[in-house]
């Protein structure tokens, strides 16, 4: 039973991204695995999860009261098919946050949370505090394992496959303490800093409020999120919630662009795990260019617009 | 109703975290400890619902040595009216503590079971839905409103996706979220009165909880270090090596 | 605001105690030895006990043993004893042995973290029955109607940046008692307000101050030697500049590092911060910090001024203590004896008697006083520069202080000279690699909080004067002698019709403030006031 079970996310539509990122997990494991697509009428996510390289087989359980993404009937279904496998992953979304502690409780087993790298079958690396330490983790061979991936750190898997697709309708009784009312999706306003996968930064080298419409003109031309620095915001130039950092916000997008910002160490504390920072400033000696992966020594006033140009 | 609180003693929100040097943990030495803030604002929610007529007790739960007992007298003068401690020296798991958690709540029989939706040192985000699990009830995890109505608690919960709304009965074990609200400041004379109010304290050998089958967390090491890249000449440079890495 | 709000809270106690540092504590302790049923509550600003305290720190054990007999037993969980002592005169590039004057001999003493000490200190006065509470600030004294002392106010929590009340608001209470003692320490802003109010200082000297800035580092394995006690003098300060800098080694591979400069410096551009930084990049220096990290970083302001600044200490009900007195002996860099046995001697004033009276009297007759009236000419000796000072040193060293002479003090924020006036200052500044590189990065180590929407705690009483006065005269010297990146003169774009200007203004960080008091003691126009901010705000010291 040396098999790995992957927890598939999706929103009724499409697979989300994470199960890719919970199969390149699985293989860095090293055993087959396979992945539960739980829903109804989940047929074409289930070819989606198909394609995903690797991919033993694909269970789509098909059942109304699947058909929300509640951790307590997802639990229970998941529990019915753990005897097969040896490891059950998921994501560290915050569907996978919530139901895989479920799963790992029914089965009378510990979680590793937020599996950063394999070490091996059952050796792996998580990040603590907030990310300001990274952990080996060593769990008992003797029992299963369940986790959670973190899905920052795994590049999702190339979707050329076509693994069979086994199709079942569920194992587990529905429950009636929990009913799913509704989502309120974060609308077309400008992405929340903290999930946004680009932010666009800027700090007091802006010099006014005024001249903050420059960031968020290039935030909205890209779909990014809009931050600041402590010295913009204690300058006036921007809210409070825009404000990354110790004191602010801490955000791990895939792009950063910090235009004019310094790059005090309170200020890269809020940025270290995003994916690449981009750093835009006149002082060729600020510190931000020595964690940036992409530096431009320049004024952004001029480099603003034409960034808006070039991208338009 | 009764509702229970879980909070648990951490190294402050502000303070430093340093890896010793030799890999075998974290620096801990003379840095202020906390209630994880997460834990202080469920209380802070079961302190307003109980102050809003809903519930008629707050209790305080904390598992550790009797160094937890300093953000137990916190939480008593934030309001609770008594507190447990679930006396351990171990460095304990989110099943343990859950099975722990699961004996006070069979014998407090709460209709509400409120903590904070992950601590900030482990960050394992596990325990409530553990506790949730082995009770056989409803989880609401991640939450950023919560009402009570009769028998039925509706939630918030911030998810990915946006905010989802779930209804479930009661009783119930609620994770919270950030958002929710912003715990009260301690009043000094509450200081002085938490003093006097109950603090329990139970082994986890009374509790017949046993660890098994843990973790072994074998080395902590810092994060790696962010590396200096490249320097490009101009926006249009920036821009196509923007494109080049696929980020816009 | 809240003065108009319903009436505050009350608690009574015998005697409240301003500031849980030594001083403090030892007075709560001592207290309760003597008369256990006085009901004892001390206040303190910081978070948690030791939080806001910094100091070197080598003590003299004596007064330690007198007030905790058995301490020797459990000490304070980082005490050394020390090994060995070293001084030595620096050059830019050198390094001369000196003899170490006998004040500096710490044969039998101990080094120790300050901070530790007073969270050590804090459960045993607990264990007595005193009632400690950290995290919340003494924002004003509660004066009775006769206008003696009654107690004090605590601060509102959860004031907006405005004024206004945040849904969080609590309104401070007040805490009464026949007795407050001050024990803030240096500067204390309530202190400040005491002594103008009540003219304790009428007829002493100008109080003078240094500033102490202070790193604990972890040092690469082998470097450190345990119980190494080292100073100097010189380098990087001109000989018109009194102040010195210390390493002390701990136990663990840490190494405790300061600098020690006097706040009576005439150059308007010198920065005590880049002054400290600088010593470090010494090349005596710098090798023992290579290859290491900083663990935790802070300032302190120093009180010099002893004996002939010591200001009355005692007023209608309350009582001055520790160097919220002046008690400090500066020659010696130790101060934490004095403050221990001032607590100590305040509490068997106020057990005998219940009353303030008569307390400066027994002050000025007691061995702290004597302490300080021997060494009273050396800090003044060193207003007419290193050597001048350090011949006044040896004179009064050797004579015991019992030359029938007395020097005078002057007030350290008089005492810039103009930048018109100002000889071209050549200060040969290396370029440095070591931790922090600049002001922001040490405030990260220090790990200081304040809530960014509450009252700026830094009140500028007439904001003109900074930008036009100031700026001309002095060149804004708040942006250099603050350890901690609090003021800075930042250009703002305006953009109008017809065009764009630029506007100076002065930009006050107030949550980078490590509670130094600098700003408040250096400010050539004794125009900023620093009042406390909310309770449990500034910064979290790890053993210091």
């Amino acid at each position: 039973m040396s098999r790995t079970l992957i927890i598939a996310e999706h929103d009724g539509q499409d697979l989300n991204p994470s199960t890719a990122k919970c199969a390149s997990c699985a293989s860095a494991i090293g055993q087959e695995y396979d992945i539960v697509v739980m829903g109804s009428a989940v047929a074409d996510i289930a070819k989606q999860a198909a394609a995903i390289d690797g991919a033993g087989a694909v269970i789509a359980i098909d059942a109304e009261q699947l058909s929300k993404p509640l951790a307590v009937s997802h639990a229970a279904e998941v529990v019915t098919m753990a005897d097969g496998y040896s490891h059950i992953l998921g994501p560290s979304t915050t569907y996978g946050r919530d139901l895989m502690p479920r799963i790992a409780a029914l089965l009378g087993v510990n979680q590793v949370s937020d599996i950063s790298a394999v070490e091996g079958p059952h050796h792996f690396k998580r990040p603590i505090y907030a990310g300001n330490a990274i952990v080996d983790i060593q769990a008992p061979e003797s029992v299963k394992m369940v986790a959670t991936v973190r899905v920052a750190s795994w590049k999702a898997l190339e979707s050329t496959g076509s693994a069979t697709i086994e199709e079942r309708s569920a194992a587990a009784s529905a429950s009636s303490h929990t009913r799913y009312v509704d989502l309120q999706s974060g609308g077309g306003e400008r992405p929340d800093l903290q999930i946004a996968n680009r932010v666009i930064s800027g700090g007091r080298a802006l010099a006014s409020k005024d001249n903050f419409d420059l960031i968020y003109s290039l935030a909205d031309l890209i779909g990014a999120g809009a931050g600041a620095s402590r010295a913009a915001v204690d300058a006036g130039y921007c809210p409070n919630d825009m404000q990354v950092g110790q004191t602010g916000k801490i955000i791990a997008p895939d792009l950063y662009i910090a235009f004019g910002i310094s790059g005090a160490i309170q200020h890269i504390t809020g940025i270290k795990d995003a994916g690449t920072i981009v750093a835009v400033n006149k002082d060729a000696d600020a510190p931000i260019f020595e964690v940036a992966d992409i530096g431009l020594a320049a004024d952004l006033f001029s480099v603003i617009p034409e960034m808006k140009q070039l991208l338009a | 109703m009764k509702i229970l609180v879980g909070i648990k003693r951490v190294v402050d929100y502000n303070v430093r975290i340093r890896v010793r040097s030799d890999g075998s943990g974290i620096d801990t030495d003379g840095v202020k400890m906390s209630i994880n803030p997460f834990d202080e604002i469920a209380l802070e929610e079961a302190l307003r619902i109980r102050e809003a007529g809903l519930a008629e007790e707050v209790i305080v739960v904390s598992l550790g040595g009797n160094e937890c007992q300093q953000q137990l007298r916190t939480g008593l003068a934030m309001g609770a009216d008594r507190a447990i401690q679930i006396d351990t020296d171990a460095d304990l798991q989110p099943l343990t503590i859950a099975r722990a958690f699961f004996k006070i709540v069979e014998k407090e029989q709460p209709g509400l079971v409120l903590m904070g939706k992950q601590a900030i040192d482990g960050d394992n985000s596990q325990t409530g839905q553990m506790l949730a699990a082995l009770w056989d009830r409803p989880q609401a995890t991640f939450a950023s409103g919560l009402s009570l109505s009769g028998n039925t608690a509706t939630v918030v919960r911030e998810v990915d996706a946006g905010l989802e709304t779930i209804e479930v009965d009661l009783p119930a074990v609620v994770s919270v979220d950030l958002r929710l609200n912003e715990p009260r400041f301690v009043k000094l004379p509450d200081i002085m009165k938490a003093k006097r109010k109950p603090l329990d304290v139970i082994s986890m050998d009374d509790l017949g909880v046993t660890a098994e089958n843990d973790l072994k967390v074998s080395h902590y090491a810092p994060p790696p270090k962010r590396e200096k890249g490249i320097m490009v000449e101009d926006a249009a440079q920036l821009v196509a090596e923007l494109r080049n890495r696929g980020l816009v | 605001m809240s003065e108009t709000a319903t009436e505050r809270e009350i608690m009574e106690y015998d005697v409240i105690i301003v500031g849980a540092g030594p001083a403090g504590l030892a007075c709560a302790i001592r207290l309760k030895q003597l008369k256990p049923d006085l009901m004892v509550a001390v206040i303190e600003k910081s978070a948690e006990i030791g939080a806001h305290i910094l100091s070197g720190a080598v003590i003299e054990p004596a007064a330690l043993d007198e007030l905790l007999p058995a301490w020797r037993e459990s000490p304070p969980p980082i005490c050394i004893p020390v090994e060995r002592d070293e001084i030595a005169l620096l050059t830019a590039t050198s390094k001369r042995k000196l003899p170490t004057p006998p004040q500096q001999k710490n044969h039998g003493n101990f080094i120790v973290s300050l901070g530790a000490l007073c969270a050590w200190m804090a459960p045993q006065a607990e264990a007595l029955g005193v009632d400690i509470f950290p995290g919340y600030a003494a924002a004003g004294v509660h004066y009775l109607q006769n206008g003696a002392v009654g107690g004090v106010i605590i601060g509102d929590m959860g004031v907006d940046r405005q004024g206004n009340p945040k849904d969080t608001y609590m309104q401070g209470i007040e805490i009464h008692a026949p007795l407050t003692v001050m024990a803030e320490g240096c500067r204390g802003h309530l202190s400040k307000q005491l002594i103008t109010k009540f003219k304790l200082d009428a007829d002493s000297d100008p109080q003078a101050y240094g500033i102490g800035i202070k790193e604990l580092w972890q040092v690469a394995p082998g470097k450190c030697k345990p119980g190494l006690v080292q100073h100097s003098i010189g380098w990087p300060l001109d000989t018109k500049t009194y102040g010195g800098s210390f390493i002390y080694h701990m136990d663990k591979d840490r190494v405790a590092v300061g600098f020690v400069c006097a706040l009576d410096y005439s150059d308007p551009e010198f920065s005590p911060f880049e002054a400290f930084q600088q010593f470090k990049h010494h090349p005596s220096v710098k090798p023992l910090f290579e290859g290491g990290e900083i663990l935790s970083g802070g300032a302190r302001t120093i009180i010099e001024g002893g004996a002939q600044s010591l200001p009355k200490v005692e007023m209608p009900g309350a009582l001055l203590i520790g160097d919220a007195a002046g008690l400090l002996n500066l020659p010696k860099i130790k101060g934490t004896h004095q403050a221990i046995r001032s607590g100590m001697l305040a509490a068997s004033h106020i057990a005998e008697g219940s009353t303030a009276e008569g307390f400066d009297e027994t002050l000025r007759a007691s061995p702290i006083m004597k302490e300080l009236h021997k060494v009273r000419n050396i800090r003044p000796g060193f207003n007419k520069g290193l050597w001048r000072g350090l011949i006044t040193a040896a004179i009064e060293t050797v004579t015991v202080g019992k030359l029938p002479r007395t020097l005078h003090n002057h007030a350290d924020y008089s005492s810039l000279t103009k930048l018109q006036d100002m000889e071209p200052v050549d200060r040969p500044w290396v370029k440095r690699s070591l931790a922090p590189r600049d002001r922001l990065a040490s405030v990260y180590f220090a790990a200081t909080d304040h809530d960014e929407d509450q009252l700026v705690h830094l009140q500028i009483l007439e904001p003109d004067v900074c930008i036009t006065r100031c700026g001309e005269e002095y060149g804004h010297p708040c942006t250099r002698f603050c350890p901690a990146n609090v003021y800075e003169m930042v250009t703002d774009q305006m953009t109008e019709e017809g065009g764009s200007t630029a506007n100076q203004h002065l930009q006050i960080n107030a949550a980078n403030c490590v509670h130094c008091k600098t700003c408040d003691i250096k400010d050539p126009y004794q125009i900023i006031n620093w009042v406390t901010p909310e309770g449990g705000s500034g910064p979290n010291y790890q053993n210091l």
